[in-house]
């Protein structure tokens, strides 16, 4: 062999190479090795408890088909439009086939925690399992059990419309290896049960970080800036409030103050907020006032960070 | 005869602007008032005194202030000053009318109902409710 004939399939190997390293360290099943958990449920949700979640989840403002007033009816469908392109909410309804009706309770946990769809892709991180992956195995399956209880809606979202070079979902592989951690949520022994419910709420299914904090240039929260605030994720020249205890968040709010927002809707200075927050606010108005304090509880323990949502 | 073009073309383009900049503004101020006017049945039902005077008082606000408010949302007051108010106004502004018309009704028919303590945690959820309601489909978060 000449040594160009040898250059060739020298760099043809080395391409090779690459791509298959790229794809092995992007495959899901990679991830799974290296972060994930093999626990699956042991027994069949609870639908009842799992309402609850879906309540807490505000699963409905995204999920519910536009326009509709009917919060059981996720025919998705909404568009969030972001720097990096727009993406659709599909279909949550138990649909067999528009939506989760042929999933299993493993396919649900699966999507929740490591991010990826039962035939194995990767879902955008516009879906926010990086707070989902806190959730108990247990409670998945309870919200799980609530989902198929509602009424399939046929008709399945359009794809999501992303800018390059977001459209390759492989890339997402190497982003969950750097800003999916995969732990489920641990309680600190050292802290109240009512504390630990609140943590548990407010950074699990509640996914109140996700909104409520800046992003990197990848699109990731840092562990310095979260609930510090910050730009309108969906980009309208918006701003979303600080909600740590600074004085450029919720210095002067006490408990009962973001418990009583939560509730009704109405800050301590009787003012209705528009928009997005309204929209949790129909969800969290449903949770018991235990919760709600507890959530609260969670928020004022939060480190003071400044930012004012810019 | 430059400064003189310059000045009329000036005026003729702050003019209207003007004119929206009040409007934008005289429904901030009204709806300022509206939130003024819930700080007391809003301490009420977090548990301070019942007090059925300011309940009423407040009441009377809100009935003024959705009548007034309909109508300050001409075409052309879509932005500027700061306006929290959604784009969407002005595609559903029957739904949006509808709904000040609405708020109007339930303070008027809670200030007939409500005759004490318990009437008013009965009665007043229910007004305030419309708040948060319209809120969260024509007005957006601040800049």
């Amino acid at each position: 062999m000449s040594l160009s004939a040898r250059a060739v399939v020298g760099s043809a190997v080395a391409v090779l190479a690459a791509v298959a390293g790229f794809w092995l360290l992007t495959a899901p099943v990679t991830w799974r090795l290296l972060r994930g958990t093999t626990e699956v449920a042991s027994t069949a949700g609870d639908a009842q408890r799992g309402r609850i979640l879906f309540d807490v989840g505000g699963c409905a403002s995204c999920h519910v088909t536009p326009g509709s007033q009917e919060r059981e009816k996720l025919g998705g469908g909404m568009a969030l439009h972001t720097a990096f392109g727009t993406f659709v909410v599909p279909n949550l309804s138990p649909h067999p086939s528009d939506g989760i009706g042929g999933w299993s309770t493993a396919d649900f946990v699966r999507a929740m925690r490591e991010g990826v769809s039962p035939d194995g892709r990767h879902y955008y991180p516009s879906f926010p399992y990086t707070s989902y992956q806190r959730l108990e195995t247990a409670d998945l399956a309870d919200l799980f059990a609530y989902l198929k209880t509602l009424p399939p809606v046929a008709g399945r979202a359009s794809d999501h419309d992303l800018a390059f070079p977001y459209a390759f979902r492989s890339g997402l592989g190497l982003w969950k290896l750097a800003f999916l951690d995969g732990r489920v949520f641990s309680p600190d022994a050292g802290r109240p049960p009512e504390w630990n419910r609140g943590a548990y709420l407010v950074e699990g299914a509640g996914h109140c970080a996700e909104c409520h904090s800046p992003r990197n240039a990848f699109g990731a929260i840092s562990g310095d800036r979260r609930f510090a605030g910050g730009p309108d994720p969906e980009g309208k020249g918006g701003r979303v409030p600080n909600l740590t205890p600074h004085a450029d968040g919720l210095g002067k709010w006490t408990r009962d103050d973001i418990a009583e927002l939560l509730k009704t809707g109405f800050t301590p200075d009787f003012d209705s907020f528009g928009g997005s927050m309204a929209a949790v606010v129909k969800n969290t108005a449903r949770l018991t006032d235990e919760d709600r304090l507890a959530m609260a509880a969670y928020l004022t323990s939060l480190p003071a960070r400044p930012g004012k949502g810019r | 005869m430059r400064i003189a073009v310059a000045a009329l073309v000036l005026a003729s383009l702050s003019g209207p602007a003007l004119a929206q900049g009040d409007v934008i503004a005289q429904r901030k101020d009204i709806m300022k008032g509206v939130g003024g006017a819930t700080r007391d049945p809003g301490r009420m039902l977090r548990g301070e005194p019942f007090d059925i005077a300011k309940v009423k008082a407040a009441l009377a606000v809100y009935a003024d202030s959705a009548a007034k408010m309909s109508g300050l949302y001409p075409a052309g007051s879509e932005t500027g000053g700061e306006t929290t108010a959604s784009p969407k106004i002005w595609q559903a502004k029957a739904d949006f009318d509808a709904r000040f018309a609405k708020f109007g009704a339930d303070a008027k028919a809670a200030a007939a109902a409500i005759t004490d303590e318990a009437s008013f945690k009965a009665e007043m959820p229910k007004v305030l409710q419309n708040c948060g309601a319209c809120h969260e489909v024509y007005r957006i978060e601040k800049k």
